[in-house]
């Protein structure tokens, strides 16, 4: 079936089976393939990407329900020479070793700081209204939906408070 | 994956036309795609609902909330309304899965989300619910995640949902419209099923029943709300017990407690008994150990799940004690 999306500002008309994943429309018909497969179910994180700024894991979505939405992935972040202040912090706090989950872990994060700006509460908020602090430990709640193989959860969550903090104090 | 028909519907009449015998709907996808990979769940068709306008959360007459099916789990949870008025509802969605599936899930969807059952997940294994009549793995077999209440001798799943445990401890009602157009609502509590010898009937939905919301009558004052959930993780699992509770105190005594439970059973478990066993009584440790064996007083262990009959009976206790600001007897 033909199916047209929007992608990092890009309109694209692709002829895709009915079964193809958001994820797999990405890296496999349009070759963007900073979106990565971990598990293809949900589990790990590493194919997060927006959809009208939500975060989202693409491997569990369908293409063909995404026309008429925008959807933003790791590319359209950020591309070398004009790195993201998160993609920056990364490199500079030594967020990954292999790098596998990292363009999932920015695409959550980048989301994840808005959800909090937002004022939206986690599970270990201890209200449920009022202002979020990002904390390390709300940090950690928030982000457990990006599994990283290799434990680099100390330099991600450092590279993550540091880009909420400038985003705060941008205001 | 097995090929499909994707249909795209634009308003509830034509969704329920279209979803037929071997058809299915689909919303956030996070439950459906999952199973459909693994080809446990072959639907000929999908009738994507996501265009439907149900996606609202507004006051009823009565001053309660009407859920639209499509409200995601994120939004609901943060609905300020929801945090203010219903914090167990909030609470217990915030429980629950990430922040990226939170995004995708539906209300509706979550409440018909199917069981993590491991042995349901693998189409090389005997299972009475995803093939009747093949057995039951689990029975005898891995059972930690099991029933021990409400099970029978054809299957021991449990209902994994958090958000579920909550609405049912909230009296929630589900409004559903039928493949003839008419609507209907179901009480919570007659929405799923005990597995008994047809586990494949999940819920009294008919084939082709479209969830378009969930009501929650007006919300109870003064009431202490906690949804406590014990699991293998800190973040990120589903539940081994919870508890969902919504109690009053009236003076030193317990004015009205509403209990609901995830974990142990095919259902959000919940028992009027446990309920008036506490209800008018001043709360002592003595008192909740009565209330838990009440809970548990047909609880059966199927050996890699017995702990959770002790399990079950401490979160209840704990819960109480925070509810009532009881000491643990020392
Ligand atoms: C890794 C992982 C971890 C998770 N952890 C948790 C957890 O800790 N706690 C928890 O509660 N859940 C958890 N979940 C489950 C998640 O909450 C469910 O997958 C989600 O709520 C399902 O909603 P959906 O909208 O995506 O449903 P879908 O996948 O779209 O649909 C599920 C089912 O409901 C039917 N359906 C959907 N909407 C309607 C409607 N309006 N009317 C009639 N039928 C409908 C579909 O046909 C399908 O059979 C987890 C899931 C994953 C993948
Ligand atoms: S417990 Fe139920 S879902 Fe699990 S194997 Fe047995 S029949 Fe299947
Ligand atoms: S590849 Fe999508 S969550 Fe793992
Ligand atoms: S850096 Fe290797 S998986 Fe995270």
């Amino acid at each position: 079936m033909e199916i047209t999306l929007d992608i990092n500002g890009d309109r694209q008309v692709l002829d895709l089976d009915p079964r193809t994943s958001l994820l797999d429309a990405l890296r496999h018909h349009l070759g963007l393939t900073g979106s990565k497969k971990g598990c293809d179910h949900g589990q790990c994180g590493a194919c997060t990407i927006l959809v009208n700024g939500r975060r989202i894991n693409s491997c569990l979505t369908l293409a063909a329900m995404h026309e008429d939405d925008e959807i933003t992935t790791i590319e359209g972040i950020g591309r070398p020479g004009h790195l993201a202040p998160l993609q920056e912090g990364f490199v500079r706090h030594d967020g990954f070793q292999c790098g596998y989950c990292t363009p999932g872990q920015i695409m959550s994060a980048t989301a994840m700081i808005e959800e909090a700006r937002e004022g939206w509460p986690s599970y270990v908020s201890p209200s449920l209204e009022g202002d979020i602090e990002l904390s390390d430990e709300e940090i950690a709640e928030r982000m457990s939906g990006n599994l990283c193989r290799c434990a680099a959860y100390t330099g991600i969550v450092q590279a993550i408070r540091e880009a909420a903090e400038t985003r705060e104090a941008a205001e | 994956m097995r090929p499909f028909d994707y249909i795209r519907a634009d308003a509830p009449a034509t969704a329920t036309k279209e979803a037929g015998a071997g058809a299915r709907y689909i919303a956030g996808g996070t439950n459906l795609l999952d199973l459909m990979k693994l080809e446990v769940m072959t639907p000929e068709r999908l009738v994507d609902i996501t265009r439907l306008d149900l996606r609202d959360v507004e006051r009823t007459p009565e001053g309660g909330l009407k859920i639209g099916a499509l409200v995601t789990n994120s939004d609901l949870a943060a609905h300020p309304d929801v945090r203010r008025d219903y914090p167990v509802l909030s609470r217990a969605l915030l429980s629950g899965a990430t922040g990226q599936l939170r995004n995708k899930a539906t209300a509706g969807g979550n409440l018909l989300q199917r069981t993590r059952c491991y042995y349901f997940y693998d189409p090389a294994q005997p299972c009475n619910k995803r093939d009747p009549g093949s057995g039951c793995g689990a029975i005898g077999g891995f059972n930690r995640i099991h029933a021990i209440l409400g099970a029978s001798e054809h299957c021991i799943a449990t209902h994994p949902s958090d958000m579920a445990v909550a609405m049912r401890a909230l009296d929630a009602e589900i409004e559903v419209e039928g493949a003839d157009g008419a609507g209907r609502r179901i009480p919570i509590a007659d929405l799923h099923r005990l597995p008994s010898d047809t586990p494949q009937d999940e819920t009294t939905l008919a084939p082709g029943d479209l969830i378009t919301a969930v009501i929650l009558p007006p919300p109870a004052k003064n009431t202490f709300q906690a949804y406590r959930k014990v699991r293998d993780r800190a973040s990120y699992a589903f539940a081994l017990v919870s508890v969902a509770c919504v109690l009053r105190m009236d003076g030193d005594r317990i004015g009205g407690v509403a209990l609901a439970f995830g974990g142990l059973a095919h259902k959000p478990w919940r028992d009027p008994e446990v309920e008036a066993t506490l209800t008018g009584e001043s709360p002592s440790d003595d008192l909740f150990d009565k209330a838990a064996d009440t809970l548990l007083r047909e609880a059966q262990g199927q050996g890699g799940n017995d702990f959770k009959i002790p399990l079950a009976r401490r979160t209840l206790k704990a819960v109480l004690r925070e509810a009532t600001q009881t000491e643990a007897a020392a």
